[in-house]
């Protein structure tokens, strides 16, 4: 049966010789990078593409068409190869075809095994302007392949995506690559299958040194019908019944949200009324999960409660799993004393046949509770592997590629990440911490030591450093996570302290005015905010929402302050008081990098501010509890990958909407 | 079909066909004794609570009530506080639901309890049962109604505990004396 794929989800392949069919209703050019277990493209020979288009393993055609196979074998890879990704591109203006993915169909890709039995199939929805795309990846998990449907589309092009795929000089590369295509206009149709299978069996000396002792590679039977009319029918349905209001809002929202998801959970239970009563699964065998199956209007907030859901699920099964082992561990502790206190039996052989019967009780017990909780564990993890790709930017980690097609979203965000959570069972499960926005407390980049172990091994200004850097790339999810003009930032940086760290912020244009410096420019900024929430308060209350001055500037205000209390008065420190008690409700948020020694001198008199704000940290620290049973769990800061231009990228793309918008 | 149980009766929670259940709904009802009033009859507001308390191996390890709503793994959950009591006539006023798979391993028992909150005796409810459905079909799979009500504030209602791979409730309907669970831990030891 052919799993149709949505965007994320993965599939088995049980066969390692696969076709891959391409079925784009207009000329494409279709290749292959192959990568290295850091998910990186080494360099130029591990590209298969029209310019050069066998690679040990991976054939693909020599020409942009609207129908292609491409054939992998999978045993014949390299070793060091961890992941082949199939990518489509347009070929561009020069072939008089078009320039963007939106105006034609939605390309279909299915992955066949070398009998041509379809094994799963991806529709690539919701590209728009994008023109060139990572449709599928075929990937090792724990030594066997697994395929995933990606979907991710580049606005850049060919260039962006190599890019991303951490070649050098891209855009020369996919020049290149493009010119391959170039000169002679593809057909329509692809007259590629006789030279593939001719490939295929050129490529086998070229495996001969591969030790797997495989038959020899034998060309995949090409079916009599020329472009293979079975593949080129796309999936019924895909996308066309989405239910999302806020569609367009996100391109990954609208394209995730396509197909025919099936939104129960296994044992989310909470909304039957969208599972059409299956019967009930047996347990051994929890189906694959999918991303965006909880309930919601549109796609970010399933997403969102996909992702709050699994948080709960894996509080509570650590909690089971901790209170079976201190139970255990009582228990034994109980047994071993009753040993002690039997005097017929003490120093006799029954005594220690005793001890060691408690501590096999013990260790059988928490064996058994071990093993429920890997089996949670691992159904949690395969859901994070399927939720973290389909994830929008505002909820996506940095290094997601989502970041790279960002586009300025029309809608007002619901939820934004700020930084990752974990516990000790497991710690490479990592639920992202999605806070609802607008938010309802400041938020509070610690640069202070703590109790926090990650913080001791650093210098005090180093870790000052990463504070700061972490509000920046904060204040830039939240910029980006809003509408053009709809969100302001304001700067407080009195020393000039912060210049280096808050330059992504300065240079790209975001703020609504430089950082402001000296005792000075401190009060003038926090008597300008003062007086915006004063005012809409009065308006707020009286009702009179129309009273306000008409050029009054409607979009939510941010406040970062640097190096508090420096620079600050008493008056100040009263206005940033009531700013982080009265903002909130009036729009107006504060984020302050602070180490609460500095400001000591102000005694428990900031006590309540300091209480008032939801405490992050710049490294590890585990300070946060869950709300349904209190476990501590690990905070992680969202980590930007070393020397990557996203963040840069994305503020100047929101200057520019801004600047768009007459900001 | 669905089996009337007597105290101290158990039976085992088996789907029929076999195979073991995995969500089963404890619903506890009651309703207020009819009272003789100046205007005819009378009846008065009864806000009994019911709890579930998980043990392991006769220790309490987790509580399940109208300010703990959930067990902490999850596999308890309360529907909610009902404070008045006898709104459908043999219905559920308040219920537990149990996820037998996810009890974690440590938890071999979890009982039932209902105590009135304000203090009212058992002489002022009638028809207070407790029974338990099968919430993958809504089928009920047996039910307790408890003898006529006495001078005691509290009824042990009945245990659901485990027997080799699977589980079985018995029906215990012992009366007690006390405001919340906590002070009927005494009178549920015995039946452990």
């Amino acid at each position: 049966m052919t799993a149709e794929l949505v965007r994320g989800q993965n599939h088995p392949l049980p066969d390692t010789r696969l076709e891959i069919r391409v079925s784009a209703g207009h000329p494409v050019l279709a290749g292959a990078t192959l990568c290295d277990e850091q998910g990186r493209v080494p360099g130029v020979e591990w590209i298969a593409h029209p310019g050069s288009p066998s690679l040990p393993g991976v054939d693909v055609p020599r020409q942009a068409a609207a129908d292609h196979r491409l054939t992998v074998d999978l045993e014949a890879v390299p070793g060091a190869v961890h992941r082949v990704s199939v990518l489509l591109a347009l070929p561009g203006p020069r072939t008089g075809g078009t320039t963007r993915f939106g105006t034609v169909a939605a390309p279909f890709v299915a992955v066949t095994d070398h009998d041509g039995t379809a094994i799963a199939s991806y529709t690539i929805t919701g590209l728009d302007s994008e023109s060139a795309v990572v449709a599928l990846e075929l990937y090792r998990r724990q030594g066997s392949w697994k395929v995933r449907a990606m979907g991710q589309g580049y606005e850049g092009g060919l260039a962006a995506l190599l890019g991303d795929q951490g070649l050098e000089r891209p855009a020369d590369l996919a020049a290149s690559i493009l010119a391959a295509v170039a000169p002679e206009p593809a057909p329509v149709t692809a007259p590629q299958h006789v030279p593939e299978a001719e490939r295929v069996r050129r490529t086998a000396p070229a495996t001969a040194s591969d030790p797997a002792p495989t038959a020899p590679v034998t060309p995949p039977p090409t079916p009599a019908t020329g472009t293979g009319p079975g593949t080129g029918a796309p999936t019924p349905a895909m996308g066309s019944t989405t239910p999302t209001p806020a569609a367009g809002t996100s391109a990954s929202a609208s394209s995730a949200s396509g197909g025919p998801v099936d939104y129960s959970h296994p044992r989310r239970r909470a909304t039957p009324a969208s599972a059409p009563a299956p019967a009930p699964e047996p347990r051994q065998a929890p189906p694959t999960p999918v991303a965006g199956d909880a309930s919601g209007w549109s796609m970010d907030e399933r997403l969102y409660n996909q992702v709050w859901g699994m948080f709960e699920d894996l509080a509570r099964t650590a909690a089971a799993y901790r209170s079976a082992c201190d139970f255990a561990e009582s228990r034994l502790d109980r047994e071993l004393d009753e040993t002690l206190s039997d005097y017929r039996a003490r120093g006799g052989g029954a005594n220690d046949a005793a001890r060691t019967a408690a501590r096999a009780r013990h260790d059988e017990l928490v064996e058994r509770a071990r093993e429920v909780l890997d089996r949670d564990l691992a159904q949690l993890a395969a859901e994070s592997e399927v939720v973290e790709p389909a994830l929008p930017v505002a909820f996506a980690r940095w290094d997601n590629p989502v970041w790279h097609a960002y586009r300025v979203p029309d809608g007002d965000p619901m939820a934004v990440r700020l930084g990752d959570l974990h516990l000790p069972e497991r710690t490479d499960l990592r639920i992202p911490m999605l806070v609802r926005l607008p938010l309802e407390r400041g938020l509070w980049v610690d640069s202070g030591r703590g109790r926090s172990e990650a913080a001791g091994l650093l210098d005090e200004v180093e870790l000052r450093r990463l504070a700061l850097d972490s509000a920046v790339a904060h204040t830039a999810r939240l910029l980006a996570a809003h509408p053009a003009g709809q969100f302001t930032v304001h700067v407080v940086d009195p020393a000039g302290a912060g210049a280096a760290a808050l330059a992504p912020l300065v240079e790209t244009g975001v703020l609504a005015a430089p950082p402001a410096r000296g005792a000075a420019g401190v009060s003038a900024v926090l008597e300008q905010l003062t007086e915006r929430v004063d005012l809409l308060q009065m308006a707020l209350r009286a009702g009179a929402s129309d009273a306000l001055p008409p050029g009054l500037d409607t979009a939510r205000q941010l406040l970062l302050v640097h190096d508090f209390p420096h620079g600050f008065d008493d008056r100040a420190v009263t206005r940033l008081r009531y700013l982080a008690d009265e903002g909130p409700s009036v729009g107006v948020h504060l984020l302050m990098v602070a180490d609460r020694e500095d400001a000591s001198a102000y005694g428990p008199l900031l006590d309540p501010l300091w209480r008032s704000l939801l405490r992050l940290t710049p490294v590890p620290d585990d300070h946060l509890a869950d709300p349904w049973v209190g476990h501590a769990w690990s905070y992680e800061p969202p980590i930007l990958p070393p020397g990557s231009g996203v963040l840069r990228q994305v503020l100047a793309r929101v200057a520019a909407a801004r600047h768009g918008k007459g900001f | 079909m669905t089996v009337n149980m007597t105290k101290g009766q158990a039976i085992s929670l088996e789907k029929q066909g076999g195979g073991s259940l995995s969500q089963v709904r404890m619903g506890l009802g009651w309703q207020a004794a009819p009272r003789r009033g100046l205007f005819g009859k009378r009846t008065q507001e009864i806000d009994l609570d019911a709890s579930a308390v998980l043990f392991a191996d006769k220790q309490p390890v987790d509580v399940v009530f109208f300010r703990h709503l959930v067990s902490d793994d999850g596999s308890v959950k309360h529907t909610g506080d009902n404070l008045v009591g006898g709104a459908g006539q043999g219905g559920d006023d308040e219920a537990i639901l149990v996820d037998l798979q996810r009890v974690p391993v440590h938890i071999d028992q979890i009982v039932f309890t209902v105590n009135s909150f304000t203090g009212q005796t058992f002489q002022e409810v009638q028809n207070a049962f407790c029974r338990i459905v099968d919430e993958a079909n809504g089928q009920e799979l047996a039910r307790y109604t408890l003898d006529g009500g006495g001078n005691y504030t509290a009824q042990i209602m009945a245990k659901v505990h485990r027997v080799g791979s699977g589980w079985q409730m018995t029906a215990l309907g012992n009366p007690a004396n006390g405001r919340t669970f906590q002070d009927l831990m005494p009178a549920i030891l015995p039946h452990l």
